[in-house]
C-alpha cells in the first residue's frame, strides 16, 4: 500500500488519529484506548499485513511519555509509525500488544524498565536489566542517583 | 501397583533448575540462562540479561553525535563497522546530505569484510562449543587475515570507529584494494577446508539436522532476523529491501531456506560468507574518486525522528534518533538484532536435550553486549 | 607485601640479575632456592579462568589462537570452574549486576590467584567512566588487581606483555612471606549494594 493509502485505511478505521510530522514514514499519533484495535486491525487485514513489529520504544519529552511503535509488513515494505502521549508521568498506563506479536512482550519488558510505563494484561512485567530492586527508572529526564559521574 | 506409584514419584522428582552462566564457557558472554531439566530433556529456558547493561542509550543522550559513534562499536562488536554505518546514514538522512560515490563504495566494502570476519568468528565458535576445537584455529587463523587489512588502513584491529556521519575518518591505505583481492583470492580456498571439517560431517549432521526448528510464523512473530530469520523463510534482508550505501549498484542473493533447524542456519551463513565476497569483487576494482568527508559546518540534526536501518551479521539493526535541532540526541534507541534472537530460545530448545541447547545458542549467534547495550 | 613492579625495561626481562635486585628483602638459602623453584612452576604455567564479557574477550580470544599463541607462555588451558584455574584475566566492562558475581569467582579461586585487568573497562569504566548508571569505574573496586592492562581493546600482544608481567611478578613471590599478594582493597560500598547474600544452594 502507498503512504496514502495507508493514510486513508487508519484514518477510517480511527478517527481519533491525528498525522504526525515524520516525513520518513507515515505516522498517527492515537489516544491510549486506541492503539490495541488498530494493532489488532493492522495485523489482521490482508491487505495491510502488518505482522512484523521491528521497534517499540518510548522516549521522555516535555508533553509526557511518546510509546513509539515501528510495524510493517513481511512481504510488502510499508512500514508505519504509532504514538501514543502519556501525559501522566507519574503513572503511565497503556494496554500491551503482546497477544499481537510475540516480539512486543521483551520490547516492553525493556521499555517498563528502563521507563516505568506499565503495560496492561501483560503477560509477565518485570525489569528485564536492572536488579530487582533498582529504585527509578533511569532513561527518563528527571533520573538521579549518587552512583553516576556526571560529566 | 505400589510400583507404578514410586515410578510416577521419582519422574516428577527428576526435574531440577540449573543456572547455567553468567561466567559459562559456551554462552558467548554474561547471560544467565535459567534452565529447567528433566533428566538430560530442557524443559523450559528463562534467559536473564542486563549483566553488561552500561546504559549506552543513556550515556549517549550527552554526547555529540560524532562523539556517540565510538559506543556503537561497543555494542555488537563484530560487526562495529556496521553499527558505525548505521549511526552515520542515520545522522546524515536527517540532515539530509549525502556522501561521494567513493565513501559508499568504501563503506560497503568494509561492512562486507567486517560480515566475513564475523562470520569465521562464529564458525570458530560454534565449532568449538560442539565440542570441534580445530575450527577454533582454522577460523580465527584467517579472520587474522581481514583483521591485518583493518589495521592498516583504519588503525585497529576490532574497534575502529572509522565510518562518522559525513563520511570516513580517513583515506584508505594504497595497498587497501590489492591485499582485499589477496585476501579474497586466499580465502577462496580455504572455505571448502571449512565445509570438508564441518558440513560434510555424519556426526555433525546428527547434531544438527532437525535441531530447533524455527518455523516463519513465528520467526515473523518474535522478529528474529538476521540469518537465522532467513533460515526459516523470512525474506528480512535489509540490503535488498531498504538499500543503503553502494547495495543498490551490486547484484547479489538472498540466502533463504524454509527448514528453520539448526543446520540451515549453518548452511546460510556460510553462503553468505560466499556472497559477500562476491559483493566484494563487483566493487573493489572500481572504487571512484571523490571527497572523503564532506564539509559540514555543525553536525546538529533538525527538530523530528529518523530511523535508519542496516543489516548487521546478526540481523536488523535500527537506530532511532528523536533530536530537538541540537548537537545532542534527546532520546536515540539502538533496536539490537540479538535482543529479539535471544528469547525465541526457549520456544526451540523446549523438548530437546542439554547437549542440543548449546548447538541452537550457537547457531542463533547472539552476542551479548548488544542484548543489553 | 607490596612489592611495586613498575613497567621493566624489555632487556631486564631474561636478565637474572635484575631478579635479585627484586628480592631486596633476602631470605635464608633453603627457602630461596625453594622460592626458585615453586615460584618457577608457578610462573609459567598459569591457567586462566573462562571470563570475558565483551569486545575485550575477542582480544583475548585472538591471543589464545593461532598467530598470537599464548599457550607458549604457560596458559595451555582456559578451565571453565574457578576452583581449578590460576589467574583470572578480567576482560570486559563489569556493571553493578555483575560485580557480586565476580567477586564471588573471586573468591571460590584457589590460592594463589591473580588477577589481571584487561582492557580500559577493566582499569577503570574506559569509555562508560562519565554518565553511565551502571558500569563500575575499575575492577579493582571489587577485587584486588595484579596487572594492568590498558588499551580498548589492547592487542593481543599487549595482552601477552601483561602476562609477562605477571610471571616477572610470581617469580618475585616468596614463600616466607605470606601468601596474599596484595592488601585487599577498600570495596567500595555502594558497588555492592545491590549484592544479592549468597544462598547456600549448591545447584545455582
Amino acid at each position: 500500500m502507498t503512504r496514502e493509502q495507508l493514510m486513508a485505511f487508519v484514518t477510517e478505521l480511527l478517527p481519533a488519529s491525528k498525522p504526525g510530522t515524520c516525513k520518513q514514514f507515515p505516522e498517527f499519533i492515537l489516544p491510549v484506548d486506541g492503539i490495541y484495535p488498530l494493532a489488532l486491525k493492522l495485523n489482521e487485514n490482508p491487505e495491510t499485513n502488518m505482522d512484523y513489529l521491528f521497534c517499540l520504544t518510548a522516549a521522555d519529552r516535555k508533553d509526557g511519555l511518546h510509546v513509539i511503535y515501528h510495524l510493517t509488513s513481511s512481504e510488502s515494505n510499508h512500514p508505519v509509525m504509532l504514538r501514543v502521549v502519556l501525559p501522566d508521568k507519574a503513572n503511565p498506563v497503556i494496554p500491551s500488544v503482546s497477544k499481537i506479536w510475540k516480539a512486543a512482550e521483551f520490547y516492553e519488558r525493556e521499555v517498563f524498565d528502563l521507563f516505568g510505563i506499565r503495560f496492561e494484561n501483560h503477560p509477565d512485567l518485570r525489569r528485564i536489566f536492572l536488579d530487582d530492586d533498582w529504585v527509578g527508572f533511569p532513561l527518563r529526564k528527571d533520573y538521579k542517583d549518587e552512583f553516576t559521574l556526571q560529566s | 501397583m505400589e510400583e507404578a506409584v514410586i515410578d510416577i514419584d521419582l519422574k516428577e522428582r527428576e526435574e531440577y533448575i540449573i543456572n547455567m552462566g553468567p561466567q559459562h564457557p559456551s554462552t558467548h558472554g554474561v547471560l544467565r540462562l535459567e534452565t529447567c531439566l528433566q533428566g538430560e530433556k530442557v524443559k523450559y529456558i528463562i534467559p536473564h540479561c542486563g549483566y553488561i547493561h552500561r546504559g549506552i542509550e543513556k550515556i549517549s543522550e550527552k554526547l555529540t553525535y560524532p562523539q556517540l559513534l565510538h559506543l556503537t562499536d561497543r555494542m555488537d562488536y563484530l560487526s562495529a563497522h556496521i553499527n558505525n554505518e548505521a549511526v552515520a546514514l542515520c545522522v546524515e538522512k536527517a540532515m539530509e546530505v549525502e556522501v561521494s560515490d567513493r565513501v559508499k563504495y568504501i563503506r560497503t566494502i568494509l561492512a562486507e569484510l567486517n560480515r566475513i570476519a564475523s562470520h569465521q568468528l562464529w564458525w570458530s565458535a560454534f565449532g568449538m562449543d560442539l565440542g570441534a576445537l580445530t575450527t577454533f584455529f582454522y577460523g580465527m587463523r584467517d579472520r587474522e587475515k581481514i583483521m591485518d587489512i583493518f589495521e592498516e588502513t583504519t588503525g585497529s584491529r576490532l574497534i575502529q570507529s572509522f565510518i562518522t556521519p559525513g563520511g570516513l575518518m580517513c583515506d584508505i591505505h594504497p595497498n587497501f584494494q590489492k591485499r582485499v583481492k589477496e585476501f579474497i583470492k586466499y580465502f577462496r580456498t580455504k572455505l571448502p577446508e571449512y565445509d570438508d571439517l564441518l558440513t560434510g560431517n555424519v556426526i555433525f549432521h546428527e547434531r544438527t539436522k532437525g535441531i530447533g526448528v524455527l518455523s516463519k510464523e513465528d520467526a515473523i512473530n518474535y522478529a528474529v532476523t538476521g540469518p537465522s530469520g532467513r533460515a526459516s523463510g523470512f525474506h528480512c534482508d535489509i540490503r535488498k529491501i531498504e538499500p543503503y550505501s553502494a547495495y543498490p549498484l551490486v547484484k547479489f542473493n538472498e540466502i533463504t531456506f524454509t527448514e528453520g533447524d539448526t543446520y540451515h542456519r549453518y548452511l546460510v551463513r556460510m553462503e553468505e560468507m560466499r556472497e559477500s565476497m562476491s559483493i566484494i569483487e563487483q566493487l573493489i576494482d572500481n572504487i571512484p574518486e571523490g571527497a572523503i568527508m564532506l564539509e559540514l559546518k555543525a553536525i546538529k540534526a533538525p527538530k523530528g525522528d529518523f530511523y535508519q536501518r542496516a543489516e548487521t551479521a546478526r540481523g536488523e539493526l535500527g537506530v532511532f534518533i528523536v533530536s530537538d535541532g541540537g548537537p545532542s540526541p534527546a532520546r536515540i534507541k539502538y533496536r539490537s538484532p540479538n535482543f529479539s534472537n535471544l528469547f525465541v530460545l526457549n520456544k526451540l530448545a523446549a523438548g530437546h536435550k542439554i547437549a542440543d541447547l548449546m548447538a541452537i545458542s550457537g547457531s542463533l549467534d547472539l552476542v551479548i553486549p548488544d542484548i543489553d547495550r | 607485601m607490596g612489592i611495586e613492579i613498575k613497567s621493566v625495561p624489555y632487556a631486564d626481562f631474561n636478565d637474572n640479575e635484575a631478579l635479585e635486585e627484586l628480592k631486596k628483602g633476602g631470605s635464608n638459602v633453603f627457602v630461596s632456592s625453594m622460592d626458585a623453584i615453586i615460584n618457577w612452576g608457578r610462573s609459567n604455567s598459569v591457567w586462566p579462568l573462562t571470563f570475558a564479557t565483551s569486545c575485550c574477550g575477542i582480544e583475548m580470544m585472538a591471543a589464545g589462537a593461532a598467530r598470537h599463541d599464548f599457550a607458549r607462555f604457560g596458559i595451555e588451558v582456559y578451565r571453565a570452574t574457578p576452583r581449578q584455574a590460576d589467574v583470572i584475566v578480567v576482560a570486559g566492562t563489569i556493571v553493578r549486576k555483575m560485580a557480586p558475581v565476580l567477586k564471588r569467582l573471586y573468591d571460590q579461586m584457589a590460592d594463589p590467584k591473580y588477577v589481571i585487568a584487561m582492557g580500559a573497562c577493566a582499569v577503570s569504566g574506559g569509555p562508560f567512566y562519565y554518565n553511565s548508571y551502571s558500569v563500575i569505574r575499575g575492577v579493582d573496586q571489587v577485587i584486588p588487581v595484579d596487572v594492568f592492562i590498558p588499551g580498548c581493546p589492547p592487542r593481543p600482544e599487549a595482552l601477552l606483555y601483561g602476562v609477562m608481567q605477571l610471571q616477572r611478578k610470581i617469580k618475585a613471590q616468596s614463600l616466607s612471606k605470606t601468601e596474599s599478594n596484595l592488601e585487599a582493597p577498600k570495596l567500595e560500598e555502594k558497588a555492592l549494594e545491590n549484592e544479592v547474600q549468597p544462598d547456600q544452594n549448591p545447584a545455582s
